[in-house]
């Protein structure tokens, strides 16, 4: 039994490094086969991977729902077309994330003081808000809508987006593991109780939502880099919002692995719907999601894990099972 | 060891508690009975830091801790188990005894307490991988009582320990507060049980509209008219 809980141990880790290999020699098979798009593909699914993943970082703990992502990947774009000629690359992309933690330590100091729907309200607005209101400024005092982003070679953005999400993945880990991840745990779990115990719950959560929204920024900042051109509402599409809050239903929140394959597996299957059905893709989609949340409320981690149950046969009730949002 | 001086606490224009003093000294178990609103809670949580006093003070082991947040409360030696035990319900029971050691000083020392707690209560330690919702009752005053001792507090303040439970849970959750005492922490505990707590207790304070009416020793209390007429019913 021994050997086997300890082989068990390096199972996920051991798959983590082959697909991080893999990944790595990708543009190089990509190229000598001439296929653009599957770099382009791949962009997308790393980024939304990093921003479900860091989306999860914050909410899937603590049960608050944030519908202000879009905002942070949006301040992370915007940054990459004010400094993108100004500064090099790493600088630049440093200062996208930044410049999100920053936006998160104000939306977070005003708006987690709310729960349940009225924090994803506020948050939601916050990215209309920001919307507009750079909007206004760019017709009324800059005189001109929108500007052009430096472009950088595709191979480029995939690593930079590849380094980012292994940064991600070892913070959320070490986060985890850290008695600040039982803390945000508790958090979702007992808010009133978390706080007679101790925790400084509002410092918490400030700053988790902060150190999230980050990542969110650095890959708003490097992704901007691919667009040409981008103005308001193509860098804060409230979609961006969306998407990765149900990605992360539809893969699982009780682990890191539930958010990154719900990510993946989402981001091709939206690819796949666009391409093959563009008129009813939504519907498609809308239809899926509607089906996981009734049928696979633990998303599709859950789901393995009910399998794998069965066929292992356990004979008790499942009382070690978490709560996923 | 806790001195509180002349609070008075409001919730927006109205007076909760008027002038309330009272002490617990080391080693004690310390009763405040009163009825259904009386003001109970709220000394408790104002002590906790979760309520701002608008004057008076709370002075703990020479420590002003009036207005302090609750983490500074937690730090200097208070643990406070609000009503129900209020767990957290879907993590772990490993999980919310470790949540009870957050603070720095206790996260070190978090595996000796948690050995501890498990002799205490052998049944936390087998049920240490269930989530806290699938608990029975007593299993879970066991574990809010397991929760507050990782803190290794000086001072455990308990609110409405008998809440929910039956006749012979009340029995077994006052043990409980017995053996705290005998591990060297000392109790200071709201009820409206009050036959119960009497007759536990050393001293107790007695809470009527925000005000303290009576107090003395636990025996003095149970003999007052007042008490005997108005809580006992004798």
């Amino acid at each position: 039994m021994k050997i086997k809980a300890n082989y068990k141990k390096y199972v996920i880790p051991v798959i983590a490094i082959l697909v991080l290999v893999l990944l790595i020699a990708l543009p190089y098979f990509a190229e000598r086969s001439d296929s653009r798009y599957t770099i382009v593909l791949f962009k997308t699914i790393l980024m939304f991977t990093i921003l479900t993943l860091s989306w999860a970082l914050f909410s899937g703990p603590t049960g608050y729902t944030s519908l202000a992502t879009a905002a942070f990947y949006g301040v992370g774009l915007y940054t990459a077309g004010v400094l993108g000629r100004v500064l090099p690359l790493p600088v630049m992309v440093l200062c996208g994330g930044l410049a999100s933690f920053l936006l998160a330590v104000i939306i977070g100091g005003i708006t987690l003081r709310l729960r349940g729907i009225y924090f994803a309200i506020f948050t939601l607005s916050s990215v209309e808000l920001i919307k507009h209101v750079l909007h206004w400024y760019e017709i009324t005092i800059a005189g001109g809508r929108g500007r052009p982003v430096v472009r950088v070679p595709d191979t480029t953005v995939f690593y930079v987006l590849l380094g980012i999400l292994v940064l991600l993945i070892i913070t959320s880990y070490l986060l985890k593991r850290s008695k600040y991840g039982l803390a945000l745990s508790s958090i979702g779990s007992c808010e009133e109780a978390a706080a007679h115990i101790g925790v400084n719950v509002v410092t918490l959560k400030v700053f988790t939502f902060a150190l999230s929204s980050f990542f969110m920024g650095l890959a708003g900042a490097i992704m901007a880099t691919g667009m040409v051109y981008i103005d308001c509402f193509i860098a804060f599409d409230l979609n961006y919002s969306f998407f990765p809050t149900l990605m992360a239903i539809f893969g699982g929140m009780g682990n890191i692995v539930g958010p990154i394959i719900g990510a993946v597996v989402f981001t091709y299957l939206r690819e796949i719907l666009i391409t093959e059905f563009p008129y009813v893709y939504m519907f498609i989609f809308g239809t899926v999601m509607i089906l996981t949340i009734i049928y696979l409320p633990n998303g599709l981690i859950g789901l393995a894990e009910s399998i794998r149950r069965k066929l292992l046969g356990g004979k008790h009730a499942d009382t070690t099972c978490r709560r996923v949002n | 060891m806790l001195e509180v001086k002349n609070l008075n606490v409001f919730y927006g224009n109205v007076q909760i508690l008027w002038d309330v003093s009272l002490e617990v000294g080391e080693g004690e178990i310390v009763a405040l009975v009163g009825a259904n609103g009386a003001g109970k809670t709220t000394l408790l949580n104002a002590i906790a830091g979760l309520v701002p006093p608008a004057s008076g003070s709370v002075t703990f082991l020479g420590r002003d801790l009036t207005g302090a947040p609750p983490n500074a409360v937690v730090e200097a030696g208070i643990s406070y188990l609000p009503e129900g035990g209020r767990l957290f319900p879907d993590m772990s029971v490993l999980e919310n005894l470790e949540m009870g050691a957050y603070l720095r000083s206790s996260w070190k020392q978090k595996k000796e307490r948690l050995e501890k707690v498990y002799d205490l209560f052998p049944r936390l330690k087998e049920r240490r991988k269930q989530l806290a919702k699938t608990l029975s009752g007593g299993e879970r005053q066991m574990l809010a009582m397991g929760r507050c001792l990782m803190a290794n507090p000086k001072l455990g303040m308990f609110d409405e320990l008998s809440y929910g439970l039956s006749p012979k849970l009340v029995k077994e959750a006052f043990d409980m507060l017995q053996m705290l005492r005998e591990n060297g922490i000392t109790v200071f505990l709201i009820e409206q049980n009050v036959k119960q707590s009497l007759e536990i207790a050393d001293r107790a304070y007695v809470l009527e509209n925000g005000r303290i009416v009576l107090s003395g020793s636990s025996s003095e209390l149970m003999d007052s008219d007042h008490v005997r007429k108005a809580y006992l019913g004798l």
